[in-house]
């Protein structure tokens, strides 16, 4: 399954047309501790790049923005009881909601793996 | 923090600073013809002059006038102490003392306050109050916006006019439209709201009593409004509460309401308070400040705002609200008013309203000509059938010290001869009879 950075430090694995979104290891430590996601809707349509959730940390209130456009399909409920899910597995167990990706083509616009690390070493 | 305004010597040495000349070259970017020419204000007085001329007003008879006016705004009583207790300088003097090392007796009675909203309207979460009665009907709408991702209001016309107008006048802004449901009569034509709600339909807004008066289960509402993913919102009027299933047993979702009648003054129109309540899952949409319970590092119970990321100072334009100020003053009256009576006080109270209001109804419409308009059961206000323009007949008996309704002409096309009479339980039998016999007499003589 390959994997997806943003920017502004989402994730998005693509699996088919389904994409799975969170937000990096390097935002979540960035954050500090998690207290709570806003959650999408289920239904809710987005285009890339535009605000799909929220997330609120003892730091900061900060939107998550989506890696691509699409439908939300799935939500990992288990946040709304557990927020710092996102602290302890970011990239894997943290994940955010689960997208119909309208467009692969989108892909384009993110870094791999490897060009995120490179973009986090030009942020230190 | 001082109190005291700048002296001239302080003024002059922080415009040499800055480099200007006066404090009115400040304002001298702003073109002169959008200035103001004057405020209109008269000169100063000294306190004997003033304490003068606000005695004479006093004494001049507008407090004399024995009134029947309610549509939102009540006359009940007040135990002495709300006004001692609220008067306190600790409540009183202090300005947005949220910070909880020093403000831990403002922040427990808020949170007792948020309780009380809770206990009366049967849902689980408050927050520390809202400007008003009408700005909390527009606030829930938003917050239902927010809530359900939809763009639809369902508003029953028989909600308080002016509450209407505010959220109309939120709402106009945004792209959500507004649907409003003519009443059956004097009560909601549950009915029709039922067909209204549509799958766009954000929630239902319903008011118990409603303006004319008349009381309504809105449980098959709620339900209806669920079925399809709406929510309902319901408007409330607290003292009713005492006797009446409160939204929460009806399965709303949003309470919300003008808290003046608890241990507010009619004070000319305000200052007063609002309360929204909801249900807990919607916490994080609420509007405004809510404090919540917590320990400190050994242990010990104390009070802090929460959940401060919905609000403007850390999500700017994305906050829940922007409405800024709750209302602490009254809403404290509001508690006050509330721990003075008690549960079993609460429901007196409601239960002689609703009795003195019964014995007003049944006296006024053996008046020739005068009959009740509302169908179903009412609390302590109900509807006339008056054979005279009703707003007429409210200037005539004005002239004679009563003030003897809200006449709803002026809100409602085709009804100039209903007016909506309202019986608290400070009126006396006296009074009521009083009222039946003016009544009579400027539609018969």
């Amino acid at each position: 399954m390959s994997m997806y950075f943003t920017k502004e430090h989402e994730w998005v694995k693509i699996d088919g047309t389904q994409a799975t979104v969170g937000i990096s290891e390097h935002a979540a430590h960035e954050l500090g501790d998690i207290t709570f996601v806003e959650l999408p809707q289920m239904g809710k349509v987005v285009k890339q790049f535009e605000t799909l959730a929220g997330i609120e940390s003892v730091k900061a209130a900060s939107d998550i923005y989506s890696p691509v456009s699409g439908k939300v399909s799935q939500v990992n409920d288990k946040l709304e009881d557990a927020p710092e899910l996102v602290n302890e597995s970011a990239e894997d167990a943290g994940w955010i909601c689960k997208l119909e990706a309208a467009d692969l083509a989108e892909l384009g616009a993110l870094m791999d793996v490897a060009a995120y690390a490179e973009y986090l070493k030009g942020l230190e | 923090m001082g109190y005291c305004p700048n002296t001239p010597e302080e003024i002059r040495e922080m415009l040499d600073v800055i480099g200007a000349g006066s404090v009115e070259d400040l304002f001298s970017p702003i073109p002169a013809d959008l200035r103001a020419k004057s405020f209109e204000l008269p000169a100063g007085m000294s306190e004997f002059e003033l304490m003068r001329i606000m005695r004479a007003k006093a004494a001049s008879g507008g407090t004399e006038i024995i009134p029947f006016i309610g549509g939102g705004i009540y006359d009940h009583i007040i135990p002495a102490a709300v006004d001692h207790l609220a008067g306190r300088a600790e409540f009183y003097t202090a300005y947005t003392p949220y910070q909880p090392e020093c403000s831990q007796g403002t922040l427990q009675a808020l949170y007792e306050y948020q309780s009380a909203i809770c206990r009366l309207t049967g849902l689980e979460a408050s927050n520390a109050s809202l400007y008003d009665g009408g700005t909390a009907v527009a606030e829930a709408a938003l917050m239902a916006l927010r809530v359900t991702g939809r763009h639809a209001i369902v508003l029953d016309a028989s909600v308080n006019p002016l509450h209407r107008e505010i959220v109309c006048g939120y709402l106009a802004s945004l792209a959500a439209g507004v649907a409003e449901v003519a009443p059956e009569g004097c009560a909601p034509d549950l009915e029709r709201l039922m067909a209204s709600i549509t799958d766009q339909t954000a929630a239902v807004i319903v008011q118990n009593p409603n303006f004319f008066g008349s009381v309504s289960d809105f449980s098959a509402l709620a339900a209806k409004a669920h079925e399809k993913g709406a929510l309902l919102i319901v408007s409330c009027y607290p003292i009713a509460l005492g006797i009446v299933k409160s939204p929460g047993e009806m399965g709303a979702d949003i309470a919300v309401g003008e808290g003046q009648s608890l241990g507010n003054t009619l004070s000319f129109g305000g200052p007063y308070f609002g309360f929204i309540a909801a249900r807990k899952r919607f916490i994080r949409n609420l509007p405004g400040r809510i404090v919540g319970e917590t320990v400190d590092k050994e242990g010990r119970r104390g009070y802090v705002l929460t959940l401060q990321a919905r609000e403007q100072h850390i999500k700017r334009h994305k906050a829940t609200s922007n409405i800024c100020s709750n209302q602490s003053l009254c809403a404290l009256r509001g508690l006050i008013f509330a721990a003075s009576l008690g549960k079993q006080g609460f429901e007196d109270l409601a239960t002689l309203n609703f009795d003195k209001a019964q014995y007003a109804k049944g006296l006024l419409s053996g008046i020739k000509g005068v009959s009740v308009l509302n169908a179903g059961a009412t609390f302590n206000e109900f509807t006339l059938a008056l054979p005279k323009p009703a707003a007429q007949v409210v200037t005539r008996l004005l002239d004679a010290g009563v003030a003897a309704g809200v006449p709803l002409g002026a809100y409602y096309a085709g009804l100039d001869n209903a007016l909506v009479v309202t019986v608290t339980e400070k009126r006396t039998k006296a009074e009521i009879d009083a009222l039946a016999a003016l009544l009579e007499e400027a539609l018969w003589n």
